[in-house]
C-alpha cells in the first residue's frame, strides 16, 4: 500500500475548481506517479506532452473566467479498447500495434468535456479476454501491494493504476466481469453500469451483447460521478438506451435504513469460494442489516448455468467481432500463403494470442451449422430466463448481494496453464453481464497484510441510484478502498 | 423425347434509392472516386457501430407493400459471416430468421397464355459488401474499393415458380418496372443496381424435382434468360444421359455462353448467421408505415390492365408501354392531350421511341415534349396535314424548332386540299414524263405508284396520296 493518502477525482477537480491546485500541478503529480511505478506494467502509451498541453489549456482558461468542468484536472486512464483519437489503441493485442483511431470512444469524449484529462492508455488482457492480465502481448501487469500476484483482468491496467494512486479514476470495459473483478483484486471500486447506459461507441468489441463500459475509482461517488457524465444515449451507438441519465449520484447518501437487500448466500458460498470472501461478503451482510436494512437470503436458481451461457455467448459474437482483423485495412499485416485469404491466415496466426485464438475457435464452432441451435440457440434461451429471474428477484430486492470473484488475487502463472479454472474465477460477475444488470464491486474490510476481497452488488436495470446507495451504505460502514482521502 | 419440366426461383438483389448507406451517414449512389465514401463504420474500424437509416428501411417497407407482403412489425437483424478482403467486418449485417416482410407476389403476362402470379418468399434488407480490383494493380496485387460498402440493399426472395427461361425474363422486367414506379430502387442493371441469383432444376412430368443448381455472375436480363436457357439443355441433357446433376453453384461465363461449377472452396460457406448485438431489433412505428404507404402508384400490371381494358389498346401494346414507368406516364399525358389513347400508343411505340433509340436518350429527356406529340397527333388526326407531313414534322419538333401547330403555319404545311392544285400538280408530271404515260396506257399499270410519287414530291408530301391516286387515273384513263 502507498504511503499518504489518494485523493478522490472529486477532491482534485475541487482544488483545481478553487485554484488551490493547478491541473498542471496535478496531472504533473500523475505523471511523476506512473513513471516511478513504471514496474507495474500498468500503462502501455503515457500520453504526456498532450495531457500536460491540455492542463495548461485548461488553467489558461481558468484564469479567463471557464469553468474547468466536474472533472477538472483531474488525471484519468482509459484502458487500451477504448479509442482514443491520435493516440494509438492496442486492445492489448499484436494484430493492432500501432493502429491509431480517428475517433475518441464516447465515454472518452464525454469525460474530457467535463474536464478530465487522459494521461495514458492502460494495459489488458488481450480484447479483453482474460481474467488476470497475464493475456496482454505487451507483458503482464502486477498487482499494486505483491508484485508476484496479478491484478486481475481483463482491467488489469487501470485497476492497478487507481489501486497504486497513479490516477484517481480509469476506464475499463466490464463483459463478463473485466472491471468488478480486477476492482476486487486490487482492493477498489468497480462499477458495470446496465447494459445501455453507457454508449459503446470507441469501446473495441469483445462480446457486444455484454460489453459495457465502466469506471474503476477509489471511491463509490466518484464512480458514480464518472458514470452521470459519461451515460446517456448516442446517435452513434443504438444499443446506448434512451432513459433519462439520473443526476446528482454522487450526492446520494447511503443511508441503508429501507433498503430491501437479496443476499445470495448459497450461491456465495458454493464449493470454491475461499474462506477470506465467505467472510467478507457475509460481513457486508450484517453491517447492511444492522444499519437498518431488510437483508433476506435468497437464491438464484439459474446462476449455475451462468458460466456456460456465458462462453458459449461471449465466445460467439467474439467470434464475428475479431472478423475484421484481417491485415487487410488496418493493424499489422503479415506476408505468406496464397492470395488474400494466405495473407489473412497469416495476420491472425501472428497477430493473435492463444486465448484469443482459443475463444475465436470455440465461438465459430459454437455458432456453426449443425451445432448452431445445440449450443448458440440454447444459450440465448438459457439467458433469457436467466436475466427473467434476476428482473424478478430485483423486483423483490433493491439489491443482491454476491462476491464479485471466488477468491483474492492469485499468484502470476496459477493458472496460465488451465483455462477453465480461470474461466471459473467469473462465476459471480457473468450473471450481472448475462442479464444486463448494473453490478458494483466494493473493497470489503481486511486485517493488515491481507489481499483485499471484493463484495459485490447487483441493481435493477436502469436503477444505478439504488444500486449506488446500496454500495454507498457498504462504504460508510468500512467497505472502502484504502488510504482514500 | 421425353418433355422436360423446370424449375427456376429468382433471388433479386436490388440497391435503395437512398441518399446515405445502410448503417452511416456516407452517399450511398454510384461513383466517387475509389475509397473516397467512407468512414469508420462502413470500413468496419474497431469500435465503430452502426445506426440504421430510417429511409432505408421507408423504402424497404413501400416495396414490400407493392408486392403485398406481410409485413412484419418487428424484424431482427442478422451477421452473416465470412471471410472476404471486400468485407471490412468480417460479416455482413442482413436480416435472416425474422425478415422485414413474407409472402407477396408478381404477376407475369406470358404472350398468348393467362397472366401467372409468381410468389414472393421474403423480403429483407442488407447491406452491400465492397468490390475487388483485380485489373492495374499488377499480378500479385488487388485493389479494393469500399465506396458500396454498407450500401442499403433489399432482396427480393422469389418462390421456384418459373417455368421458363422467357417466363424469368418477364417476371425480372416486372419486378424492375415495380422498383422504379414505386421509387424504391433506379434498378439500372449496368450500374450494379439490380443483381440476380438463380435457382434452377429440372425434372420429368410427375417426378419430384431435380437437384437444384445455383447460378451466379448474371449482369443482365437477357444474360439471365440465356444462362437459363443453357443451364436448363445441360441438366435435361445430363437427364438423358442417366447421370445425376449435382446441387452445386455454377458461374455463368457470358461470353463464352457457358456455366462452369465453382471450385468447391469458393462455394464452402457456413454463414453463422446470429442476432446482430449491434442493433435492436427493427421495429416499425405507424408514422413509417404510413411514409412508406403514401402516394403508391398504380402497380405495372394494374396500369397495363388499363390501358388495354379502358383505353382500348391491343395488349401488346399496352404490355410494351408499362414496361417502363416513365413511358407509361408520357403515354398517358399524350393520349390525355391528344384524346386518342389508339394513336397516341402507335406514335409513342414507333415514332417516339425510335427517334428516342436513335439518339440514346431516355424518354426524360425526351426533346418533343408529351404537348408537342398530342397536338402533332391531332393535326394529323383531323386530317390538316398528312402522314408523311407529320412524320417530318416530328423530326423539326425534336430539333428544337418550335411547336407543331406553329410550324405547319409558318411553312404552310397544311394538306393540298385543292383539287383544282392537286390536277394541276398531276398535269404537270404527266407532261414532264410523257414516255412514261405511255407506258402505263400501254399496260404496264405498276407505273402509277411512280407517278403518285412524283405528284407527293411536288407537293412537298402534303398532297392526299389517295386522292393523288384518283385524279392520275382519271387523267391517264
Ligand atoms: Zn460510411
Amino acid at each position: 500500500m502507498s504511503g499518504a493518502p489518494t485523493k478522490t477525482a472529486r477532491a482534485i477537480a475541487a482544488a483545481v475548481q478553487t485554484g488551490e491546485l493547478s491541473a498542471e500541478s496535478s496531472i504533473e503529480q500523475a505523471l511523476e506517479a506512473i513513471a516511478r511505478r513504471g514496474g507495474l506494467g500498468a500503462f502501455l502509451r503515457v500520453d504526456r506532452d498532450r495531457a500536460l498541453a491540455a492542463a495548461r489549456a485548461q488553467d489558461r482558461g481558468r484564469a479567463a473566467g471557464r469553468d474547468p468542468g466536474p472533472l477538472g484536472g483531474v488525471p484519468l486512464a482509459i484502458k487500451d479498447n477504448l479509442c482514443t483519437r491520435g493516440l494509438a489503441t492496442s486492445c492489448g493485442s499484436r494484430i493492432l500495434e500501432g493502429w491509431v483511431p480517428p475517433y475518441d470512444a464516447t465515454a472518452v469524449e464525454r469525460l474530457a468535456a467535463a474536464g478530465a484529462i487522459v494521461v495514458g492508455k492502460t494495459n489488458c488482457d488481450e480484447f479483453g479476454m482474460g481474467s488476470s492480465n497475464e493475456n496482454s502481448a505487451f507483458g503482464p501487469v502486477a498487482h499494486p501491494e505483491d508484485p508476484e500476484r496479478v491484478p486481475g483482468g481483463s482491467s488489469g491496467g487501470s485497476a492497478a493504476a487507481v489501486a497504486a494512486g497513479l490516477v484517481p479514476l480509469a476506464l475499463g470495459s466490464d463483459t463478463g466481469g473485466s472491471v468488478r473483478q480486477p476492482a476486487s483484486f486490487c482492493g477498489i471500486v468497480g462499477l458495470k453500469p446496465t447494459y445501455g447506459r453507457v454508449s459503446r461507441w470507441g469501446l473495441v468489441a469483445f462480446a457486444s451483447s455484454l460489453d459495457q463500459v465502466g469506471p474503476l475509482a477509489r471511491d463509490v461517488r466518484d464512480a458514480a460521478l464518472a458514470l452521470e457524465l459519461m451515460a446517456g444515449p448516442d446517435g452513434r451507438d443504438a444499443t446506448a438506451a434512451a432513459v433519462p441519465v439520473p443526476r446528482g449520484l454522487a450526492a446520494l447518501e447511503g443511508d441503508p435504513r429501507g433498503l430491501r437487500i437479496g443476499f445470495l448466500r448459497d450461491l456465495s458460498e458454493r464449493e470454491g469460494t475461499e474462506p477470506a470472501v465467505r467472510a467478507g461478503v457475509r460481513s457486508a451482510a450484517e453491517a447492511l442489516a444492522a444499519g437498518g436494512a431488510a437483508v433476506e437470503e435468497t437464491t438464484l436458481e439459474l446462476a449455475e448455468y451462468a458460466l456456460p451461457v456465458y462462453a458459449l455467448l461471449a465466445t460467439a459474437e467474439a467470434s464475428s467481432n475479431l472478423a475484421r482483423y484481417d491485415g487487410v485495412r488496418f493493424g499489422r499485416r503479415t506476408e505468406g500463403g496464397a492470395g488474400p485469404r494466405g495473407m489473412m491466415e497469416a495476420t491472425r496466426g501472428a497477430g493473435f494470442g492463444p486465448e484469443v485464438k482459443r475463444r475465436i475457435m470455440l465461438g465459430t464452432f459454437a455458432l456453426s451449422a449443425g451445432y448452431h441451435d445445440a449450443y448458440y440457440g440454447r444459450a440465448l434461451r438459457a439467458r433469457a430466463r436467466l436475466a427473467a429471474e434476476l428482473d424478478a428477484q430485483l423486483a423483490r430486492y433493491d439489491a443482491l448481494l454476491l462476491p464479485t470473484s471466488p477468491g483474492v488475487a492469485f499468484r502470476r502463472g496459477e493458472r496460465a496453464g488451465d483455462p477453465l479454472a480461470m474461466y471459473l474465477s467469473d462465476v459471480f460477475t457473468v450473471v450481472a453481464s448475462l442479464g444486463g444488470h448494473p453490478a458494483i464491486s466494493l473493497p470489503a474490510p481486511r486485517a493488515a497484510g491481507a489481499l483485499p476481497v471484493g463484495v459485490q452488488l447487483i441493481g435493477p436495470r436502469f436503477g444505478e441510484p439504488l444500486l449506488l446507495r446500496a454500495a454507498l451504505a457498504l462504504e460508510e460502514r468500512g467497505f472502502a478502498a484504502a488510504g482514500v482521502a | 423425347m421425353e418433355p422436360v419440366r423446370a424449375v427456376i426461383g429468382l433471388e433479386v438483389h436490388a440497391r435503395l434509392r437512398t441518399r446515405t448507406k445502410l448503417f452511416c451517414r456516407c452517399v450511398a449512389g454510384p461513383g466517387g472516386a475509389p475509397n473516397s465514401r467512407t468512414c469508420p463504420v462502413c470500413l468496419g474500424l474497431p469500435g465503430a457501430l452502426p445506426a440504421a437509416n430510417r429511409e432505408a428501411v421507408r423504402l424497404a417497407v413501400r416495396l414490400a407493400e407493392a408486392l403485398g407482403a406481410e409485413i412484419h412489425p418487428v424484424s431482427t437483424w442478422a451477421r452473416k459471416n465470412y471471410f472476404y478482403p471486400d468485407l471490412p467486418k468480417g460479416y455482413q449485417i442482413s436480416q435472416f430468421d425474422r425478415p422485414l416482410a413474407t409472402g407477396g407476389r408478381v404477376r407475369i403476362e406470358p404472350p398468348g397464355a393467362a397472366p401467372r402470379w409468381i410468389g414472393i418468399e421474403r423480403i429483407h434488407l442488407e447491406e452491400d459488401a465492397g468490390k475487388s480490383l483485380h485489373e492495374g494493380f499488377g499480378d500479385d496485387h488487388s485493389g479494393i474499393d469500399l465506396n458500396r460498402c454498407g450500401v442499403p440493399l433489399v432482396e427480393i426472395v422469389g418462390a421456384p415458380g418459373l417455368a421458363s427461361p422467357d417466363e424469368a425474363f418477364l417476371y425480372l422486367e416486372r419486378l424492375r418496372s415495380i422498383l422504379r414506379a414505386t421509387g424504391v430502387s433506379d434498378a439500372e442493371m449496368e450500374d450494379g443496381d439490380l443483381r440476380c441469383d438463380v435457382n434452377v432444376s429440372v425434372h420429368g412430368d410427375g417426378e419430384p424435382w431435380g437437384a437444384r443448381v445455383e447460378l451466379k455472375n448474371l449482369n443482365s436480363f437477357r444474360g439471365v434468360r440465356r444462362a437459363l436457357q443453357h443451364e436448363i439443355a445441360r441438366q435435361a441433357a445430363a437427364r438423358r444421359a442417366g447421370s445425376a446433376t449435382v446441387p452445386e453453384t455454377r458461374l455463368w461465363d457470358d461470353a463464352r455462353g457457358e456455366t462452369r461449377p465453382l471450385r468447391a472452396k469458393e462455394e464452402a460457406h457456413d454463414y453463422r448467421y446470429f442476432p446482430e448485438p449491434d442493433l435492436p431489433a427493427l421495429a416499425l412505428d405507424d408514422a413509417l408505415i404510413a411514409a412508406a404507404r403514401a402516394g403508391m402508384p398504380e402497380l405495372p400490371h394494374a396500369r397495363r390492365d388499363r390501358f388495354a381494358a379502358a383505353l382500348g389498346l391491343p395488349e401488346a401494346d399496352a404490355h410494351r408501354l408499362t414496361v417502363e414507368p416513365t413511358v407509361a406516364d408520357y403515354f398517358e399525358q399524350v393520349a390525355q392531350a391528344a384524346g386518342d389513347p389508339r394513336a397516341a400508343a402507335n406514335w409513342v411505340l414507333t415514332e417516339l421511341l425510335g427517334l428516342l433509340r436513335e439518339r440514346g436518350l431516355p424518354i426524360g429527356e425526351s426533346p418533343v415534349a408529351a404537348a408537342d406529340l398530342a397536338e402533332l397527333i391531332q393535326l394529323a388526326g383531323s386530317g390538316a396535314i398528312s402522314g408523311k407531313t407529320a412524320k417530318d414534322l416530328l423530326a423539326r419538333v425534336a430539333a428544337g424548332e418550335g411547336r407543331p401547330a406553329a410550324i405547319v403555319e409558318a411553312d404552310g404545311l397544311s394538306r393540298l386540299d385543292d383539287a383544282a392544285a392537286i390536277e394541276s400538280a398531276c398535269r404537270a408530271v404527266l407532261d414532264a414524263h410523257p414516255g412514261e404515260a405511255a407506258g402505263y396506257r400501254g399496260g404496264k399499270a405498276g407505273l402509277l405508284a411512280f407517278f403518285v410519287g412524283q405528284v407527293m414530291r411536288r407537293t412537298g408530301g402534303r398532297a392526299d396520296p389517295g386522292r393523288v391516286h384518283d385524279t392520275l387515273r382519271r387523267l391517264l384513263g
